[in-house]
């Protein structure tokens, strides 16, 4: 049925607020924490969200009746209280699936957290939680090889892979960067990485650092009878270097490279990805930035959307936090979005903070990378909570070793394989953590060593962001 | 005064993966962590190699992989019988998957000389 152009101003609710609306399999669902300017009423705010976040505009325009615009317009169907907070509110909203174009989340984040957080009726708002349609997964790439294949290219079974970053990050020139690797690798670890901000500066350019690091690889393989790798960092200032680098690498033989997927951005990661699958090599994602986007409790984007955000882009290993090191990190919320890496199917659940059931159909899994501030002594805790499709990452906790690299290197590896082995003969690692450590060092010096010299190093700061509960 | 230095020199070491950084397993222990296999609900599968070939991605089966297989004695005795019948190869033990195709758990049991 026609409508009448009536131009002025409406009220955002009474287009974007459809309480009754119960939303569809291929819709994309969308849960914000909104916090309005005072006097705003709660459902004029949210729908002012679904509408700026989709068709909307301020003013009723006449274009709009040239289209179906109920057809395509974003709708709040729900609005929850927060726990424990007065000032905000949940407000879900459905996105019909026409909105976004196939396989691009470019598009869904530049329409869900666009130009609607700068919008003068809210204070703050945070994108927490989307539920993506199946429909929406099977038009994306995702991983380009997932956990299944990266075990089976680097013949890595029953237990978390091991790696750390090169320190320090900066000012080693090629030859001695290589060195590093190659005392890491031949000490047991299964990877190292370059840091993120290694690119190609003036100490050492790229290509010197590949080939020397391909020279570590290839000694440290020969040596130890395991298999190795170096996250090769192929961030780049274009994405036609970023592929010129990556295809340096792949020449060399070398079996991972790396990408900066915040910094870099989603449609240079989507390019990297794809190029991955097409050349058999595995992809390392680091998440420089996340922290200005997901640390603050009621504004910007949770992490947990930023994770499944890169499932659909791809990549084989992201940086997930530790729970335990220097970096933030609540446990329950950790476990919520690694499941989201990890699962083919993830149920609704608050306590870890996941808002919605997610289908991740055929979807290959990505690896939780547990990386900053880590040592031996976290081992168990570590284990326990990201299991084996993990990949522990001690930067300091290697180096730091008073014999050096190697050395840190094999006190990792024993303590990691203590822990495994203790877990699967049914011990609580957690509990008896201090037993099994202790156990493993009578057979290895270099561990006995390790539990000395970090033994008084915690981090024990408070979470900033902690997820909404009655307190 | 002679000198001493605190730094210990770290010899490398050529392992076969997963357990390869722990001292050999007594009977035992090996028994709890094929229980955790089985347990788990995958498959037992024993496999083997000479010792100069070791880091090809195939090994051989030892027969074939023992689907369904819940007697903790029947693997241990497949084991030993794929030990006597190559005594210079190394021998591992996986718990495979099916459900992600890969493997739960693998590791050496025998090292072949």
């Amino acid at each position: 049925m026609s409508k009448k152009y009536d131009a002025g101003v409406k009220e955002y609710r009474d287009t974007y607020w459809t309480p009754d609306y119960v939303p569809l399999d291929t819709d994309l669902l969308a849960c914000f924490k909104c916090t309005g300017q005072e006097g705003v009423p709660k459902e004029e705010v949210a729908a002012a969200v679904a509408a700026e976040s989709s068709t909307g505009t301020w003013s009723t325009v006449w274009s709009e009746l040239l289209t179906d615009l109920d057809f395509y317009k974003g709708r709040c169907y729900r609005i929850e209280d927060v726990p424990g907070d007065k000032e905000s509110f949940y407000a879900f909203i459905a996105y019909p699936l026409d909105l976004f174009e196939e396989g691009s989340i470019t598009n869904v984040l530049t329409s869900l957290v666009g130009n609607v957080f700068g919008f003068k009726a809210l204070r703050h708002l945070r994108l927490e939680d989307i539920r993506f349609p199946m429909a929406f997964i099977k038009s994306c790439y995702g991983p380009p090889n997932g956990i299944q294949v990266e075990r089976d290219r680097m013949n890595k079974y029953g237990r978390p892979l091991l790696g750390c970053t090169i320190k320090p990050k900066l000012g080693l020139s090629g030859k001695n960067y290589g060195r590093v690797v190659y005392e890491c690798l031949r000490g047991g670890l299964d990877f190292t990485k370059d840091d993120e901000n290694i690119n190609s500066q003036p100490f050492q350019r790229w290509q010197n650092r590949f080939e020397f690091v391909a020279e570590a690889i290839k000694l440290s393989e020969q040596e130890t009878g395991e298999r190795k790798g170096h996250y090769l960092n192929v961030t780049a200032n274009t994405p036609e270097e970023m592929y010129e680098r990556a295809e340096f690498a792949k020449e060399l033989g070398m079996p991972i490279v790396m990408h900066d997927f915040i910094t870099g951005g989603f449609t240079a990661n989507t390019g990297l990805s794809k190029w991955c699958r097409k050349n058999g090599m595995l992809l390392h994602i680091h998440r420089a930035m996340h922290a200005v986007i997901d640390r603050h409790p009621k504004h910007g984007i949770h992490f947990r959307v930023l994770a499944k955000c890169l499932r659909l882009s791809g990549g084989d290993q992201l940086h997930t936090g530790t729970v335990v090191g220097k970096l933030e990190g609540d446990r329950q919320t950790t476990l919520g979005y690694i499941d989201q890496l990890r699962e083919s199917f993830v149920p609704e659940d608050r306590s870890r903070g996941n808002f919605f059931d997610q289908d991740w159909g055929s979807m290959p899994g990505v690896f939780a990378v547990a990386s900053g501030g880590i040592h031996v002594w976290h081992m168990p805790a570590l284990v326990a909570i990201f299991g084996d499709d993990s990949v522990l990452q001690f930067g300091g906790g290697t180096h730091g070793h008073p014999w050096g690299s190697a050395a840190g290197a094999a006190a990792n590896r024993v303590a990691l394989e203590a822990c495994v082995k203790a877990r699967n003969a049914g011990r609580e690692i957690e509990k008896e953590s201090r037993d099994i450590l202790m156990e493993a060092a009578k057979h290895s010096p270099e561990l006995a060593i390790a539990l000395e010299t970090w033994k008084e190093i915690k981090f024990e700061f408070d979470t900033v962001d902690k997820l909404d509960v009655q307190n | 005064m002679p000198f001493q230095s605190t730094v210990g020199d770290y010899q490398t070491v050529a392992t076969l993966e997963t357990f390869g950084f722990l001292p050999p397993m007594t009977q035992d222990e090996i028994y709890d962590q094929i229980a955790y296999i089985i347990a788990q609900g995958w498959s037992p599968l024993v496999e083997h190699v000479h010792p100069s070939n070791s880091m090809a991605i195939y090994w051989s089966y030892w027969k074939l992989p023992f689907f369904g297989e819940k007697d903790l004695n029947v693997v241990v005795s497949e084991l030993e019988a794929c030990h006597r019948a190559y005594p210079d190869h190394h021998v591992r033990i996986v718990g495979y998957d099916a459900y992600t195709q890969s493997q739960g758990s693998c590791f050496v049991v025998f090292e072949g000389r």
